[in-house]
């Protein structure tokens, strides 16, 4: 059995993108999913399925009681950090494939820049409990610095340069602008990445994501309670999740220039019935530009090695061979782990996304990594 | 006490790894080996990846390695490292064929390069705890 075509996003909702939001993160969450479900044309009520961001304080729960919700029949979590969001794509298509469920809420939310940094959350996590007892202690802490050595390693065995990774920064700012709910608004050149200052060679300042206030949600369908809806459906036609060697300690992976998304993309392209060259537009997960260029290479749009030559070429921009990240990303809109991905993926194949619209897109691919090296990957059709 | 004024995050030794770091408060590296397979295994877990089986030897292993990635690292992260930046942090793929990240002393990033020969170092910033770092492993240096 395959998921393909088995579900849909009916809904997407977003609060607005701020660095203090005022709220509670359950608000947050309430407000994005309230926005979600009236987008699809449901009410609360409907939801009978829903799968809670897992780092998040807000669980099922607290979406029973502040919904009322009659009879929510499935509930799940896929910890995966920032990889959950796509992989409860999967988790709700299979949900809903089984016959478990007609309407999932996948609500995301959280006060990343007013509350808690994320060196703090990384140490409390349990996935990295050996990153806490081998890496902390001599020095290695911060995403930036566990993350830098995979970069440092592709520059050196390609030829990989920092003003290739610049042209990610730059071409995400730019679309950022166009977006209207982005946090960053002001363009960049590969000079001011240039200027930027440094985090953990080779990672600058301008490589690194958001931390962000705000909330994101989506409705995720029965393919035949889809088409009832207010909305156009957008199909998901392939969908996998991927999880590299040593998915604890990127120190101990065998090949620390692969991310667990190498994995997952030919299994959701073959589910699919697609490969890289018909996809129209990507949204690809962006905590760092570097994990962009990896994510490019191991889904296939371009060979092992030359993600650097295939940024800088324009490729990734509007109007290029393979737009990306659109709405700009965790790097210029939000980090709101990648949901805000999601959002703009369903945008994109409605046609509703604005300046920054894809011309004639209809097939679009949305990606997330997290956990230090955990892929997934959602491929999706306009109906 | 030395204990008191030590700002950093220490590692918290579990039953599988305390082995390990009393191996390097004693000055040396030891690694997990397994008792049935003999493949060496790293950081310290229960059970081997190759065979599953429980049985451990520690052996102490010979400390050189080469280099297979870097960073330099300019923002502390931490308030313990602020007096320290930019430092370097090394990977190593170990002559016994597991990896190690440690601080590189004595040279900064600028020096490195993948495949570069260096050698483990323990340092004891407090009298209770060891930590690993790594110096080149020149010919010139060799004590």
């Amino acid at each position: 059995m395959s998921l393909k075509e088995k579900a849909a996003i009916t809904g997407i909702g977003e609060t607005a993108y701020t660095r203090n939001s005022g709220k509670s993160v359950a608000a947050l969450q309430l407000e994005a999913s309230l926005k979600a479900i009236a987008d699809a044309g449901l009410t609360p009520k409907d939801i009978d399925g829903i799968i809670p961001y897992s780092n998040s304080p807000v669980v099922a729960e607290d979406f029973i009681t502040n919904f009322e919700l009659p009879d929510l029949r499935f509930s799940a979590t896929t910890p995966m950090g920032g990889a959950s969001c796509v992989a409860a794509v999967q988790c709700a298509a299979l949900a809903i494939s089984a016959g478990l469920c007609r309407h999932v809420l996948l609500p995301i939310g959280r006060n990343g820049a007013s509350q808690g940094r994320i060196g703090q959350r990384v140490a409390e996590m349990p996935q990295f409990r050996l990153i806490g007892e081998h890496e902390m202690p001599v020095g290695a802490i911060g995403p930036a610095q566990l993350y830098a050595p995979m970069a440092r390693r592709h520059m050196e065995l390609y030829g990989t340069t920092s003003r290739q990774l610049a042209e990610i920064a730059v071409s995400t700012r730019a679309n950022a602008i166009l977006n209207g709910n982005a946090m960053m608004t002001k363009p960049i050149t590969v000079e001011d990445h240039q200027a930027s200052r440094m985090i953990s060679d080779p990672l600058r300042l301008l490589d690194c994501s958001l931390e962000s206030d705000g909330g994101a949600a989506i409705v995720v369908s029965a393919a035949d309670a889809a088409r009832d809806l207010r909305r156009q459906p957008i199909y998901v036609m392939g969908v996998a999740e991927g999880h590299p060697g040593s998915p604890s300690a990127i120190t101990q992976r065998p090949d620390m220039t692969r991310l667990g998304i190498a994995k997952a993309a030919p299994k959701a392209f073959a589910m699919a019935g697609v490969t890289p060259a018909d996809i129209d537009v990507a949204e690809i997960y962006d905590c760092f530009t570097y994990i962009v260029l990896c994510q490019l290479e191991d889904i296939g749009f371009c060979r092992k090695g030359e993600g650097g030559p295939f940024v800088a070429s324009g490729a990734i921009r509007l109007g290029g061979k393979l737009p990306i990240n659109t709405h700009g990303g965790l790097l210029s809109q939000s980090h709101m782990v990648g949901m805000n991905h999601v959002v703009e993926l369903v945008r994109q194949l409605r046609g509703e996304a604005g300046r920054a619209q894809v011309a004639d897109a209809e097939m679009g691919l949305v990606t997330g990594y997290g956990d230090m090296g955990d892929g997934s990957i959602a491929i999706m059709r306009r109906g | 006490m030395a204990e008191a004024t030590y700002s950093k995050p220490v590692p918290s030794p579990t039953q599988e790894s305390k082995p390990f770091w009393d191996g390097l408060l004693a000055g040396k590296l030891v690694l997990q080996s397994c008792g049935s397979c003999g493949r060496i295994r790293h950081y310290p877990r229960p059970i081997c990846p190759a065979c599953s089986s429980f049985e451990v030897r520690w052996v102490e292993a010979s400390g050189r390695g080469k280099v297979h990635s870097w960073t330099v690292t300019h923002h502390p992260f931490h308030p313990g490292f602020k007096g320290e930046v930019p430092f370097t942090l090394v990977t190593v793929d170990l002559t016994e064929g597991v990896r190690m990240q440690a601080p590189l002393r004595g040279a900064d990033g600028r020096a490195l390069a993948i495949g570069m020969p260096v050698r483990l170092v323990v340092e004891r910033p407090t009298p209770d705890l060891a930590l690993p770092a790594f110096v080149l492993d020149r010919a010139e240096d060799r004590p």
